[in-house]
């Protein structure tokens, strides 16, 4: 039955539009776990999701809210695995819920930064002219804004949260990934298949949305997975300045910030969620790291 | 079919324009297949592509089937006149299936029954169904070159531009694709402008031959006018001996 | 000819081990080559340039050079060193190569690269290294030595290019040349007179020529006998003249499907490739 299915996904004389698409998916797929950098950061990355979804599962019959305020502190044992924080409440427990703040942030960012950077860029690039001049320039404005002081600027005006957080970290990670598809949108401009394209009469719309845009794909997902672990971290560090999610929500940087006053005597309340922080960029530099490398056009 | 007078090409990059295509005039009759061939630089790819409306251009007459042709070409322009590449590996979107390019020209013109007309272009440029999915580098270079031309021929143009169609190929296979236009433009009353830097593909497929240097038109010749030597330009003179391969006695 | 011929290849094979299996670019070659010029002919993936490769060692890893016999004036390159080698190339043995724009090192100049060779496998000294580049750069009819002299490759044109190409290679005097496609980056008004340049120096030196390209209508006129790869296989060995005789399907189906300008033809023949021909 595998040996079936294994055949039809790797037919090199596909009878259909699925067949192509999933063979090709599947190379792909398998290309991305023999690369031994991109396995690891996968795992990671899947880790990370699975906490995420099945953190009431997963935390041993304990509640993250549940304050203890006799028990606060508590050295890792047998009931907390991690120990408690200040107010008593399960570190492991928290922990794993704090991943649910990580992963909103992460995925709304990149809904709002790809497919904003796609669009100017593969505009600007394949348009040329004052059109891009424009364009890059406006780029160039939110590019020179730090994101950090962009977030405490939002946070006065609009209030603290988990949702201006995601926006103040959007609104300045875009920029870059309008420069990478700009430059690949470049170099295809003047490609003979864009002029096939135009010569049978496709509107500017059809080309860069169906040729262009395509082709830039693969850069943009290799920078998202490696900017992640900087998108991670700044959401830590608005989490920790207060911005991020709001008490009682469990945040990893706001977990941190709280554990700072008592890190020498009770480590296990900032270093826990703070290497859970480390792990979860590590993961996904090594799953940028290792798509770069499966995409690479000299590698296939 | 096709009338070129004076027609002029300067391209702007940099600080000096380049005269790309000089004042070069000629006809091309219904059904005829027309070769220009030139060395590089002499501006035998620019001036296809200037009748293609893909480079800007200046002439006093440009017009096809008796009617003059605007800059910016229209739709229903598009389906007059259609063109293959010379470089079979870079005309192709990697990324889309022989499929999904032969469906692209029918959907952007609306045209019905999409499945069958892809089905019966694939069939004939001689390729089998099985490649109908495939990616491009999942395909020979050969395989390539037949799928630009059936993609090119797909909206039924009565016109064919052909760019060095087959300077990327081995010999073998230049001599199949060769042959298949020799017959597609047979069963479809094509009429056809085939551009290329070897006389002798040039010769055998066209009668009429416009030799081109430098951009400008250097005289046109026949085939046949080529094969006796009957010609007016030394320039002219210099290809064919050279296309003869390497003769010992210096010229 | 009397004399020993210059070079001697039994039964050489070229394998690249793969992901997906081991591919052999050359299967069993043999041939020899006296002073004469030896056309090498065969369409992309017939094994011609690997082969070219191979006699001069630098066929690139994980690539395997295996032959029953390869020997150069009576030396045995299948026992050569990396050091026996560099002694070997240039001065012995030159390679000419399709694009002097890949070939030549573009941060230096074209006059720097020619003394370079020479200082280097004649070990002249730096005054005598340039005038004989600059000599050099005379027998291979450049118009202006002096002035090339000083030129990057970038401000050379391609014909021009691969006469200074042609130049390195041939200041050490070397017996004998391999040119892997030669002109076939250039126009076809310069191939001409770039061939002949070759042909002036190799018969003014007594050099021997491996002429590898895919152009059977060059070779055939320019060289004096001829091979036919396919397959990683020598299929044919002929007289260049008599290539319209040949006897092998793929030779003849060759000859049949280049167009010329003198025998014109309804259709050109194409082939059907007999898997015969690639054992």
């Amino acid at each position: 039955m595998t040996d079936t299915l294994a055949d039809w996904l790797q037919s090199e004389a596909p009878t259909s539009r699925r067949q192509a698409v999933a063979g090709n998916t599947y190379r792909a797929l398998r290309a991305i776990l023999t690369n031994p950098t991109a396995l690891v950061g996968l795992i990671i990355v899947a880790l990370l999701i699975l906490m995420a979804v099945f953190a009431p599962w997963l935390t041993l019959g304990q509640s993250p809210f549940t304050q203890d305020l006799a028990g606060r502190l508590a050295p890792p044992s047998g009931a907390h695995l991690f120990g408690t924080d200040e107010l008593g409440r399960d570190i492991l427990a928290r922990t794993l819920f704090g991943a649910r703040a990580t992963l909103t942030i992460v995925i709304l960012v990149s809904v709002i930064v790809v497919p904003i950077g796609l669009a100017v860029g593969t505009v600007a690039g394949y348009m040329g002219g004052w059109v891009d001049t424009i364009l890059m320039r406006i780029t160039d404005i939110f590019l020179a804004f730090p994101r950090l002081v962009l977030a405490l600027a939002f946070a006065a005006a609009l209030g603290p949260g988990i949702e201006n957080a995601v926006i103040a970290i959007a609104l300045t990670s875009w920029p870059p990934y309008a420069r990478i598809a700009r430059s690949e949108a470049l170099t295809v401009a003047r490609s003979d298949f864009i002029q096939a394209a135009l010569l049978q009469g496709a509107s500017t719309w059809r080309i860069l949305f169906r040729h262009i845009v395509p082709l830039c794909l693969s850069s943009v997902i290799v920078r998202l997975t490696l900017d992640m672990a900087g998108i991670i971290l700044t959401a830590a560090g608005l989490g920790f300045l207060g911005l991020g999610a709001q008490p009682p929500e469990p945040e990893w940087g706001a977990m941190v910030s709280s554990g700072r006053d008592v890190i020498l005597d009770q480590w296990w309340v900032a270093t826990i969620p703070g290497l859970a922080i480390f792990v979860v960029s590590l993961g996904f530099n090594l799953l940028g790291d290792g798509l770069r490398d499966v995409f690479d056009p000299k590698s296939a | 079919m096709i009338a070129v007078t004076d027609l002029s090409v300067t391209f702007h990059n940099g600080r000096r324009p380049i005269r790309a295509v000089r004042g070069v005039s000629f006809d091309v009759a219904a059904g005829e297949t027309f070769g220009i061939v030139g060395e590089s630089g002499s501006g035998k790819s620019t001036v296809l592509k200037a009748i293609a409306g893909l480079v800007p251009s200046t002439s006093s007459v440009l017009a096809i089937n008796g009617r003059p042709v605007a800059q910016r070409r229209s739709r229903a322009d598009r389906r007059m006149l259609q063109f293959v590449f010379q470089d079979p590996y870079a005309s192709l979107h990697p990324r889309q299936t022989v499929d999904d390019i032969l469906r692209e020209p029918l959907e952007i013109h609306r045209v019905e029954g999409i499945d069958e007309k892809v089905a019966k272009a694939i069939a004939d440029v001689g390729l089998q169904p099985m490649h109908r999915f495939r990616y491009p580098h999942q395909l020979s270079g050969g395989q390539r070159q037949r799928v630009a031309i059936a993609r090119a021929l797909i909206l039924n143009p009565p016109i064919l531009l052909l760019d060095e169609p087959t300077s990327a190929l081995d010999v073998s296979v230049q001599a199949e694709i060769l042959n298949l236009f020799g017959r597609l433009r047979q069963r479809y009353s094509l009429t056809s402008i085939l551009v290329s830097h070897d006389l002798a593909v040039v010769a055998h497929l066209c009668n009429r031959i416009a030799i081109m240097q430098l951009g400008r038109l250097v005289e046109i010749v026949t085939a046949d006018d080529l094969r006796s030597g009957a010609v007016t330009a030394d320039y002219t003179r210099r290809l064919i001996e050279a296309s003869r391969g390497f003769t010992r006695a210096s010229a | 000819m009397s004399e020993a011929p210059l070079l001697i290849v039994e039964d050489l094979s070229v394998a690249f081990p793969g992901r997906t299996g081991v591919t052999h670019a050359v299967r069993g070659a043999s041939f020899s080559l006296g002073r004469e010029r030896l056309g090498i002919v065969g369409e992309s993936g017939s094994g011609k340039t690997t082969m070219g490769r191979a006699l001069l060692g630098l066929v690139p890893r994980p690539g395997a050079v295996t032959a029953r016999t390869m020997s150069f004036e009576g030396r045995d390159l299948t026992r050569c060193s990396e050091r026996d080698w560099e002694g070997l190339r240039g001065r012995r043995m030159s390679m000419v190569m399709q694009d002097p724009k890949f070939s030549l090192n573009p941060v230096r100049t074209v006059g720097w690269q020619i003394s370079e060779t020479c200082r280097l496998h004649l070990r002249t000294g730096r005054r005598d290294a340039e005038r004989r580049a600059l000599d050099m750069l005379q027998a291979v009819q450049i118009r202006d030595p002096e002035l090339v002299y000083h030129l990057y490759p970038h401000q050379l044109s391609g014909g021009m290019g691969q006469r200074v190409m042609i130049a390195m290679m041939l200041i050490a005097e070397p017996d004998l040349l391999i040119a892997d496609e030669p002109t076939s980056a250039l126009d076809v008004t310069v191939q001409n007179e770039v061939l002949r340049i070759l042909d002036d120096l190799v018969r003014d030196r007594g050099m021997s020529l491996i002429f590898i390209s895919h152009n059977l209508t060059v070779v055939g006129s320019f060289c004096d006998r001829v091979l036919i790869m396919y397959g990683g296989r020598i299929v044919e060995e002929c007289d260049a003249r008599q290539l319209h005789d040949a006897r092998h399907p793929y030779t003849r189906a060759l000859v049949a499907a280049t167009p010329s300008l003198d025998e014109p033809r309804a259709e050109l023949a194409t082939m059907a490739r007999d898997p015969e021909w690639l054992k």
